[in-house]
């Protein structure tokens, strides 16, 4: 059995990630707030269970996963679902790789973290329905494993790399979507595909 | 995907590139891919962008945690300690549980 003391601080040095992912899955801050306490408190009134030396990041993950989808998930307003039909591998890229190569002079890496701002990226992310979103948030956001996030949703891996792959689509359209807005990307009729991949 | 000395196809290699950001190839099959990358720029850019889409989403989806919360869940806990620590002399707070 963990030792209390030594597994609550362990435990608290979690909360930025757990509020995070809570930000994304409740859509607000209240909810989110509560969701991260509740997490907590079941954490700690749960420790018992918990063996020590295993992941704990994962356990807790688990415990804020689960109480989202029996208490929150109800309450949080419908995200836009983005329609999934014709959504190719490389969306995002193929569309808007070439940005990149037109202006060789900077660091590639700067130019994409410049393209979108963390607002439209948090949006993006919870747009996607909450079977594609929460892969895509314990993969993309918190680095979790396939093996991890199978076990943390209690689902088989085919399943989780299927609703990655989806969710991951998905959300390039979404940022796609708010390039095309903002005037950073051209329509599908412009000539600035990228063509080097089929 | 062959194990054998046959150069990976791009169609193939593009097909593996989330597993092979992932992490999730058997070193044997990350190999294949890893050198089909060096030796063709089509297949290494379009990886390299999802790459790097990958950390742009893992870096701005972040949000930092309120003090006030992180205040609130460690009184929250402490008072949890107190009521299941066994034997422990009341410390004369009058704590009570609402």
């Amino acid at each position: 059995m963990a030792e209390p003391d030594t597994f609550i601080d362990e435990a608290m040095e979690y909360m930025p990630q757990l509020y995070s992912a809570a930000m994304r899955m409740t859509h607000n801050a209240a909810d989110a707030e509560d969701l991260v306490q509740e997490t907590y408190l079941k954490a700690y009134r749960g420790f018992s269970n918990f063996e020590a030396g295993t992941n704990l990041r994962a356990w807790l993950f688990r415990i804020l996963t689960n109480t989202y989808i029996n208490s929150y998930r109800s309450k949080s307003r419908r995200p836009v679902e983005t329609e999934l039909d014709d959504v190719e591998d490389f969306y995002l890229y193929r569309r808007m790789g070439g940005l990149e190569a037109a202006r060789s002079s900077r660091s590639a890496e700067d130019e994409l973290m410049d393209w979108f701002s963390d607002a439209e990226v948090k949006s993006a992310i919870e747009a996607l329905p909450d079977s594609f979103r929460i892969p895509v948030i314990l993969s993309d956001v918190e680095g979790f494993s396939y093996k991890e996030i199978s076990e943390i949703l209690d689902v088989p891996m085919g399943t989780v790399m299927s609703r990655l792959h989806r969710g991951r689509k998905s959300l390039q359209k979404q940022l796609h979507d708010y390039a095309l807005e903002r005037g950073l990307a051209e329509d599908e009729n412009s000539s600035q595909d990228r063509d080097g991949i089929d | 995907m062959t194990d054998d000395n046959t150069p990976l196809n791009c169609e193939r290699a593009l097909a593996e590139v989330y597993t092979f950001l992932d992490g999730e190839l058997t070193d044997e099959k990350r190999r294949h891919i890893a050198s089909h990358l060096e030796s063709c720029t089509t297949c290494f850019e379009a990886f390299d962008f999802q790459t790097e889409l990958q950390m742009v989403i893992s870096t701005k989806a972040r949000d930092q945690v309120p003090e006030t919360l992180r205040m609130r869940i460690a009184e929250k806990i402490s008072y949890l300690r107190i009521e299941t620590r066994p034997n422990h002399p009341d410390d004369g707070h009058g704590l009570s549980q609402a």
